[in-house]
């Protein structure tokens, strides 16, 4: 995969912290992030996982540390330092955000059609036919059946409403996806079908995600690299399946071990 | 003119409320189609009475002006009336029905069929400036999406309205872009009056009073009509001419005449429906006054 072979880092985050008062949010993180890579963020609540999660997709400011980010036009940019239009701008057209909840990704009131046709109105689509044949197309690809294309995504069920989230983040065809737990509150089959679609489109497409999870097991079947974080602190990093066979921090092992063999 | 109404200022507000209105017109016909925040005061009107409209007309008002008001193209409903006749008494300018003679024309929701010309100026009043309001209920994301020209939302409206209905729905308060640069909502005009904002050459301004905002078009301004490359703007057309005055390529109302599915249409500018009558143009439902109807309204 050629993208894969592209040798300058997608993002590069450089000592990341946030600190609210006095408590710590996260504290020196640094990591890589190349093009065609999933990585998993993975620690029990209160970790600082959702934090990091801000703080990568601007949503919060940083108190120190920086995240730089090279463009589709290749120069490497600091994203705190791109006005609030280009930020906005990347936000909706090479990145995209998943969140765990659909309800916060999703305009609920208006059709799935317009839901995933929004961003490229808001790029400058001026076309129906072409934004309807494109979110026909993102529709099917999250298997969603096209007669349900006119429906308000109020009348999806947890699964589909979830699935339509990310035909509505990829349709901009991005580089970069942001992943809030996007299984949670899901049940165990359609948890286990969601996994395989994103498997496939991530696979796919060459995207780069970080995906914040609490469940190993979505981090086994998803990610490349894994990140172990404690309190505000990345503890463990490395390939997924060596963190988990064989983990190192007497953390990790306990996080490893504690999930429930069936 | 009139007698003045002692005990009042002229034209109802105090010199200082009319400098701040003043000042935020001004305003706003430098940034055409911004909404200009004032400090709306309480009128002796409910909201939704016209009471921007009612401000921004008293802000303008010299004692040379003559003003006409319409209420949905009419001259004699209720709204109208009732605020011509509080200019009357307030301001003791002189009014009329006629479009060509008005300087000042407060409007809710139409522009007159005659042509607006230089030097007039036509004052809409608006329920509700902000087009993006119900898809984007939070005024600090909609004041960022102004300031970033960020309006793909827009589209998103008028997308739903094609998928839903087959073409685009929206009669009125129809989306327009003025001078390539701000969204605006031209308060609820029917789109068939979108066109005559276009280059117009009267101003254009906006008044909100319980939204507390203004904004202006000044002459001779592009104002283009939202839509989709294959979906274009259309405005609304009408099978029949005027039931009285046969008037075609006009804004017509429909009244209903009984309950046996009657229905005429006829002008909504009853003003230029008037003016064509006396003329001599006859619409096929016109009929004759019976002889004790006196032919001239008193005046």
């Amino acid at each position: 995969m050629s993208a894969l072979t592209d040798d300058l880092p997608l993002l590069t985050v450089d000592r990341l912290g946030k600190n609210y008062g006095s408590r710590i949010g996260c504290r020196d993180v640094s990591f890589e992030l190349y093009a065609g890579e999933v990585l998993a963020v993975v620690g029990e609540s209160g970790s600082g996982k959702s934090t990091l999660l801000s703080l990568l997709s601007t949503q919060l400011q940083p108190t120190a540390g920086a995240i730089r980010y090279r463009m589709r036009d290749g120069s490497v940019r600091d994203v705190f330092e791109l006005s609030q239009a280009e930020r906005r701008f990347l936000m909706r057209t090479d990145w995209g955000f998943v969140h765990q909840d659909a309800a916060q990704g999703l305009r609920m009131a208006v059709s799935a059609g317009a839901n995933v046709g929004e961003r490229l109105m808001a790029v400058g689509d001026r076309h129906y036919g072409n934004i309807r044949h494109a979110a026909l197309d993102w529709l099917g690809r999250v298997e969603i059946e096209a007669d349900r294309i006119d429906d308000a995504p109020r009348s999806f069920s947890g699964g589909m409403r979830q699935r339509l989230q990310i035909a509505r983040n990829l349709v901009t065809n991005p580089r970069l996806v942001f992943m809030d737990e996007p299984t949670g509150g899901l049940d165990v089959s359609v948890q286990a079908r969601l996994l395989d679609l994103l498997r496939g489109l991530v696979a796919d497409l060459g995207l780069s995600v970080i995906i914040v999870t609490h469940d190993l097991a979505v981090a086994r079947l998803l990610s490349h690299r894994i990140m172990v974080m404690r309190q505000g602190r990345v503890i463990e990093t490395g390939l997924t399946d060596q963190v988990l066979d064989d983990p190192r921090e007497p953390y990790t092992q306990l996080l490893v071990s504690s999930v429930l063999q069936v | 003119m009139t007698t003045l109404h002692p005990g009042y200022n002229f034209a109802y507000l105090d010199e200082q409320t009319k400098r701040m209105i003043r000042r935020a017109i001004l305003k706003a016909v430098a940034i055409p189609g911004y909404q200009v925040p004032f400090a709306s005061r309480e009128m002796p009107m409910p909201y939704g009475w016209g009471t921007g409209g009612v401000q921004v007309t008293a802000a303008i008002l010299g004692e040379g002006d003559v003003l006409k008001v319409i209420d949905q193209g009419s001259d004699d409903t209720t709204n109208a009336v009732s605020i011509r006749k509080f200019f009357e008494k307030t301001a003791g300018v002189e009014t009329t029905t006629e479009t060509a003679r008005a300087t000042v024309i407060q409007t809710r929701h139409r522009i007159p069929e005659t042509a607006l010309q230089e030097g007039q100026t036509i004052v809409y009043q608006v329920p509700i400036p902000e087009p993006l309001r119900f898809l984007e209920p939070r005024e600090t994301e909609t004041r960022t999406m102004h300031g970033l020209e960020e309006y793909g939302l827009m589209h998103v409206k008028l997308y739903e309205d094609i998928a839903t209905h087959g073409h685009i729905a929206t009669t009125y308060a129809y989306p327009v872009k003025v001078n390539g640069r701000y969204l605006m909502d031209p308060s609820p005009t029917p789109k068939f009056d979108n066109p005559k904002m276009d280059m117009s050459p009267a101003l254009q301004l906006f008044g909100a009073g319980r939204e507390k905002r203004i904004y202006a078009i000044p002459p001779y301004t592009k104002v283009v009509s939202l839509d989709f490359e294959d979906h274009p703007f259309e405005v609304n057309k009408f099978d029949k001419p005027c039931a009285l005055c046969a008037a075609e390529g006009v804004y017509l109302d429909e009244v209903i005449l009984d309950d046996a599915g009657g229905r005429m249409f006829v002008c909504s500018d009853t003003d230029y429906c008037e003016t064509r009558r006396a003329e001599g143009h006859r619409g096929e439902m016109l009929g004759e006054a019976p002889a004790f109807v006196s032919r001239e309204p008193a005046e």
